[in-house]
């Protein structure tokens, strides 16, 4: 019999420890599989974030590192710049990468460091009990948003794709969505463009993975995907926002 | 020894970082020190070698912390109020067990407080700064000369013990000129990547920098773990200097800038027939606290000095441990006394003996 699909040997044997239906388990397995598929799980260095998926160096066997809260990019720019063998990757959430860090991000970002950023948006602070984020949406209920977030009160997402986009050190930019087989197939193509960003020296690249969070959005992991297509995806489509010569 | 220049402070210690192996910089314009970023720009290019402006303090010492993790030698350089910034990262590279070498030109303060010499960060230096249990070590250089041959050292140490190490300068040391002999490059080719550092994992098992253990028991075994090797510190790597101490019967006492000015008053009583001595602290975590222990059967009072409210004061105390009087005088904002000024203060204090 031929064998045509398996769990790659860099990713967990076990158990992961995230809530029932939260999609960490699938950006982690499409992450484990490009660093294979690429062969770059033994150049990796991942700077893994201060929240949900902090643990996510047991989960991915590669060199590892936890950041303090926000500071990844600067971090990982400390790894490359000093290490540029290495293949470097940032995996933070949407109150890491958006609220708390976005000064690192989008310095490294502008610099056009060769790293590449996995950036998980799921609309809450997910670890810390669902807090709003700066990527919740307007109207939409968290901890510190009882009345559901006032423009008036907390402001408007910010739409971190498309704002990193507009400037020149990115070589690769895209959002996708983790909601249905289609998009996580889409995700993994966009993440390859974005390891090949690094790989062939052209700049910063960053995906963004529009999730879901059943635990604190307290609904039922399928009532959370079609929440994601039916409120999410209109306020944060999918797609490519920045792709330069030779990443294609 | 090699060459001898007459530089600039923040140079000086730019390029002696640079000979001593300095593989590395990332940083963050602040007055009095950006002499010290500005040439190492220039510089490290010259040699082969890497420096990148961070957009703030705050993510330069993530950079630190980064390359740090990578076994690289890596420093930065900074003053007072970015100090403050870099607290986090210096709490986490202290959980972490990397070497770094971070330099504090103090400046006055508290708050954005001026850019004339100052020395209030000593708490901040030596107590911790950031948050958890954990210490650096600290070096107080009082000439360029000093500073320079330190920096060697700093890097060595920061190695030996997977720790970071802080040059405790000031305004004045960053500011003023004086001629330095620079020792010998040190050949960076030379220098191995650490079996611990995260580089790509290669045939060998991976490897994790981390500051954290979310159970109580695993981050108690890093905390104790972390306290065994500050004991091992405390007790290889006490550092001092004795200035006319052999006879002394008047002890004085300071660090960095204000013990360079301490030794002219020195000299000032000796003419007096007053038989007075320095005890300097070069380290200043660990502290010298044996010296002051011994001293303190023998002398008749302790007079220590500094550029604030008496930081230091606490630890002099603590050695001469209630045996002897302890007096104090300080100055702050940025003033520097001047060697009559700590002779009227020594005068006064003798008189009231």
């Amino acid at each position: 019999m031929k064998l045509i699909y398996k769990a790659p040997d860099s990713f967990a044997k076990k158990q992961t420890t995230y809530c029932p239906g939260c999609p960490h388990g699938v950006a982690h397995r499409i992450v484990a599989e490009l660093l294979e598929e690429l062969d770059l799980v033994k150049k990796a260095v991942i700077v893994w974030p201060v929240g949900c998926s902090v643990f996510g160096y047991d989960f991915i066997d590669t060199d590892a590192t936890v950041a303090a809260h926000g500071r990844a990019c600067a971090m990982a720019t400390g790894i490359k710049r000093a290490h540029p063998e290495s293949f470097v990757l940032t995996y933070q959430g949407d109150g890491d990468l958006a609220s708390i860090g976005m000064t690192e991000t989008v310095h490294a970002a502008a610099r056009g460091e060769l790293i590449t950023t996995i950036f998980i948006n799921n609309g809450n602070f997910g670890m810390t009990g669902g807090q709003m984020a700066p990527t919740t949406l307007v109207g939409q209920v968290t901890t510190t948003s009882p009345y559901g977030r006032k423009p008036e009160v907390n402001g408007f997402p910010i739409h971190v794709s498309e704002m990193l986009a507009t400037l020149d050190g990115p070589a690769y930019i895209a959002r996708a969505s983790l909601d249905s087989p289609q998009h996580i197939n889409q995700a993994k193509n966009f993440i390859r463009k974005a390891f090949k960003a690094q790989i062939l020296g052209l700049g910063y690249s960053l995906v963004e993975l529009v999730s879901t969070c059943p635990t604190n959005w307290k609904m039922t992991p399928v009532e959370a995907l079609e929440r994601v297509r039916r409120e999410v995806l209109p306020v944060f489509p999918i797609g490519e926002f920045r792709v330069v010569k030779g990443v294609e | 020894m090699g060459e001898r220049l007459l530089m600039k402070g923040a140079e000086a210690l730019a390029e002696a970082a640079i000979r001593a192996g300095a593989q590395i910089f990332f940083g963050y314009p602040i007055t009095p020190q950006n002499e010290s970023p500005e040439y190492f720009s220039r510089r490290m290019p010259e040699v082969g070698r890497t420096y990148v402006q961070a957009e703030s303090e705050v993510a330069a010492i993530n950079m630190v912390y980064g390359a740090a993790s990578t076994g690289t030698r890596v420093i930065t350089t900074s003053s007072s109020p970015g100090i403050s910034l870099m607290q986090e990262g210096f709490s986490y590279i202290g959980n972490s067990n990397v070497p770094c070498v971070i330099v504090n030109v103090m400046r006055g303060g508290p708050g954005l407080g001026n850019i004339a010499p100052a020395q209030a960060d000593y708490f901040q230096a030596t107590k911790g700064g950031g948050h958890g249990d954990y210490h650096s070590i600290v070096l107080a250089p009082h000439t360029l000369q000093e500073e320079c041959d330190l920096m060697y050292d700093a890097f060595e140490l920061a190695e030996k013990y997977r720790i970071m190490v802080v040059m405790l300068s000031d305004g004045l040391l960053g500011q003023m000129m004086e001629p330095v002999e620079f020792k010998d490059w040190v050949d960076v080719s030379k220098l191995k990547t650490p079996d611990w550092a995260i580089v790509g994992k290669g045939d060998r098992p991976r490897n994790l920098v981390s500051s954290f253990d979310l159970s109580p028991e695993g981050l108690e075994k890093m905390n104790l773990d972390l306290q065994e090797k500050y004991k091992k510190i405390q007790e290889n790597e006490v550092r001092y200097e004795l200035y006319k101490m052999d006879d002394a019967e008047y002890v004085l006492t300071g660090f960095g800038t204000v013990a360079r000015i301490m030794k002219t008053t020195v000299n000032m009583l000796r003419e007096k027939g007053i038989k007075a001595g320095l005890i300097r602290p070069i380290t200043v975590w660990p502290f010298p606290y044996k010296v002051f222990e011994d001293f303190a059967d023998k002398a008749k009072f302790f007079l220590d000095v500094e550029m604030n409210e008496g930081q230091m004061l606490e630890d002099v105390k603590l050695g001469v441990n209630g045996k002897k009087p302890v007096q104090f005088y300080g100055r702050f904002g940025g003033i520097v006394p001047t060697a009559e000024e700590i002779y009227k203060a020594f005068k006064l204090h003798m008189g009231g003996c």
